[in-house]
């Protein structure tokens, strides 16, 4: 693919908002994980909870998108200066010629979890303050991101659960090269709510600990929160040191709704589509973001692709015990930690993780070291059977 | 570098096609060719003859749905499905589960069942697709609330164009139950399957090409196929599916609804 500027990027999770609070937290290690304490939620686990979501006020115009996944959503706009960016784009190219496309996993189902709390003794109707479209539907915040800017052009949610928003990369990259936008708005939001943290324990895929990637001893996932950002661009003549995006790969394992294929397979798949797409060799790429997600099953799997393809030879972490799993936000909070080792300098190591799997011959980063990195990859696979991998370059 | 500027276009190999009261696209084409009237009746989804006998009986109304749709728009093309790049677009997920889950974890018990879980996820049916069809190609899965059908369609193109392979588009919609369905009042399922592929072949139908629009989008006379258009998100295709059945007109244009003010302007040339 012809490469893409990012001309503004930002994330939110429980690292803190922005790039400011995301970096200093993976350089000193840290992790934003804490005992679950979310709403009436009584599980034994650990969440990765964006304080302060519920303060944050939609425009009053707006009022009927108000809800959890909205409010983080505008919350992860009004960082790091990414809404000006945005209009500054706009100005340039049209309110027609700014497309978006944004990963959610759940959206704002929480909004319906909790009418569904209120519903009428008698006739069990939802209350007359419950907006279908505009907070539980999938295309919510893609909508109102549409709606806060006052857009006029195509938009599209994508949701396969946690490669959502990695995979808005690549439809974005593709209306780009075809030239029906000159820029897009690409991300990810997903929030906490009570289907997915009681369906992932129904599952036994919740940790009752914080996640430990990659750990001989890892028994789940930790459900964080986040909202991540990306403005897209073609890239005329990018700055030394702009961030890019380099290559997109997308597959389908075809073997189990909610595991992944045993062998990896579809994520090697996805990796080898993301090198061909960017024209990069498996020497070219200096640090992988993993997917990470601390399942016995996703990392077995996962390690056993990046062994096959990378050796030993390729730093790499998962920053999932950091950050906690984003699930839908999952793949562009990773894109914007990518952008992140690009620019500073510095891999990420891997919170949480302490006694590496001798199972998974893969050159797994548990601390973070500073490295010159000219191409960073990352993964995200979701439910379904649903994989993509990113490749993200700094401009020379 | 210059701006580029390449059509959004492709040619149809196969449509698949399920509706209320219009079982599959043969039905479908004679209906919208004025053949044959138009009479009401709730969708009929086919068991899937793909699926093993135990997962046929467990298949949610949505999976049997886009297999239907999905496998009758391959059959008409004589494409191979394990080799297809799919795009899912529908308005919403399971309504059916999704209310399940909703109204359990309303109650005291909260212990969901992990299978209502993973059929939650909006790409469900995406997923059933590939398990069924081994399809490892990429498979896409959107929604853009009552844009879907045309958000599919420019994601889909978009692939057909840039990668050169044969994509299958499956725009599907489904109903909730209430209380869901009092605020989302989707009547049935239905959907419709295209095969876009970027060659022209002795098998293409025709070539649609894609552009943005602002007209106001084509409706269809009969008052009975005009409610089910604008009732159902998928069935925005409507009035393209009408041209296709007709088979006429050289390089026509109509008007789809999309996202307003936005609206999606096809050229369609039959073959």
């Amino acid at each position: 693919m012809t490469p893409l500027l990012l001309s503004a990027y930002t994330a939110t999770t429980c690292l803190g908002r922005g790039l400011d609070a995301t970096r200093s937290a993976l350089r000193a290690g840290r992790s934003g994980l804490a005992p679950c304490a979310f709403e009436t939620v009584r599980l034994d686990t650990w969440l990765g909870e964006v304080p302060g979501v519920d303060d944050e006020k939609l425009p009053a115009a707006q009022a009927a998108y108000d809800c959890r996944n909205n409010r983080l959503t505008r919350m992860g706009l009004e960082t790091d200066g990414f809404a000006e960016r945005v209009r500054d784009a706009i100005a340039r190219y049209g309110r027609t010629r700014v497309g978006v496309f944004l990963g959610t996993s759940t959206a704002g189902i929480l909004q319906t979890e909790l009418a569904y709390r209120r519903r009428d003794p008698q006739t069990g109707a939802l209350p007359d303050d419950f907006h279908y479209r505009t907070t539980h539907n999938s295309f919510s915040l893609a909508e109102f991101t549409r709606d806060y800017f006052a857009l006029e052009g195509m938009a599209m949610a994508i949701s396969t659960a946690c490669s959502s928003s990695a995979k808005v990369f690549a439809a974005a990259a593709r209306q780009l090269e075809l030239g029906t936008i000159d820029a897009a708005i690409v991300g990810g939001v997903d929030t906490l709510c009570l289907t997915t943290l009681y369906g992932f324990a129904s599952l036994q895929l919740t940790s009752a600990q914080p996640c430990r990637p990659y750990d001989a001893e890892r028994n789940g996932i930790s459900i964080g929160e986040g909202a991540a950002f990306a403005l897209l661009e073609r890239a005329k003549a990018p700055a030394t040191g702009s961030v890019l995006l380099l290559g997109t790969g997308e597959s389908s394992d075809a073997y189990h709704m909610s595991s992944p294929h045993p062998e990896g397979l579809g994520a090697k798949l996805a990796m080898e589509a993301a090198l061909r797409s960017a024209g990069l060799g498996t020497a070219d790429i200096d640090y992988i973001n993993l997917h990470g997600t601390s399942t016995p099953a996703n990392d077995a799997a996962e390690g056993k692709a990046v062994a096959a393809l990378f050796g030993q030879t390729v730093p790499c972490s998962s920053t999932k015990g950091a950050t906690g799993h984003t699930l839908g936000a999952a793949g562009a909070v990773e894109a914007v930690i990518c952008a992140l080792a690009l620019t500073d300098g510095f891999l990420p190591g891997s919170p949480g993780t302490q006694h590496l799997d001798p199972a998974i011959p893969i050159a797994y980063l548990h601390q973070g070291k500073a490295g010159s990195v000219r191409h960073a990859l990352t993964n995200s696979f979701g439910f379904g059977g649903s994989n993509c991998s990113l490749i993200l370059g700094v401009a020379p | 570098m210059s701006k580029p500027n390449r059509q959004l276009s492709a040619w149809i190999e196969g449509i698949g096609f399920l509706a209320p009261g219009l079982p599959d696209w043969p039905t479908a084409r004679a209906v919208l060719r004025g053949e044959q009237a138009y009479e009401h009746a709730p969708s009929v989804l086919p068991a899937p003859a793909i699926l093993p006998p135990a997962e046929r009986r467990r298949a949610s109304r949505v999976v049997k749905l886009t297999l239907a749709i999905g496998l009758e728009a391959a059959a008409h093309a004589g494409a191979d499905v394990a080799r297809l790049a799919t795009v899912f677009s529908a308005s919403g997920a399971d309504g059916h589960n999704c209310h399940a889950l909703c109204e359990q974890l309303a109650g005291e018990d909260r212990q969901i069942s992990p299978t209502r879980f993973h059929n939650s996820v909006h790409n469900a049916a995406a997923g059933y697709w590939g398990i069924a069809t081994g399809a490892m190609a990429p498979c896409q899965v959107l929604c853009a609330y009552d844009a879907s059908f045309g958000a599919g369609l420019i994601d889909a193109l978009g692939q057909v164009v840039l990668d050169r392979q044969p994509t299958l588009l499956i725009a599907y919609d489904s109903e909730y139950p209430e209380p869901l369905f009092a605020k989302r009042p989707v009547p049935d399922v239905a959907g419709v399957g295209l095969l876009l592929t970027p060659e022209r072949t002795e098998r293409s139908l025709a070539r649609i090409a894609v552009a943005p629009g602002t007209a106001t989008a084509e409706t269809l006379a009969d008052g009975a196929l005009e409610t089910l258009r604008t009732a159902i998100p998928a069935l925005r295709a409507l009035p393209l599916l009408r041209k296709l059945a007709l088979g006429e007109g050289e390089g026509e244009e109509i008007c789809l609804d999309y996202l307003p003010p936005m609206q999606l302007s096809v050229a369609v040339e039959p073959c």
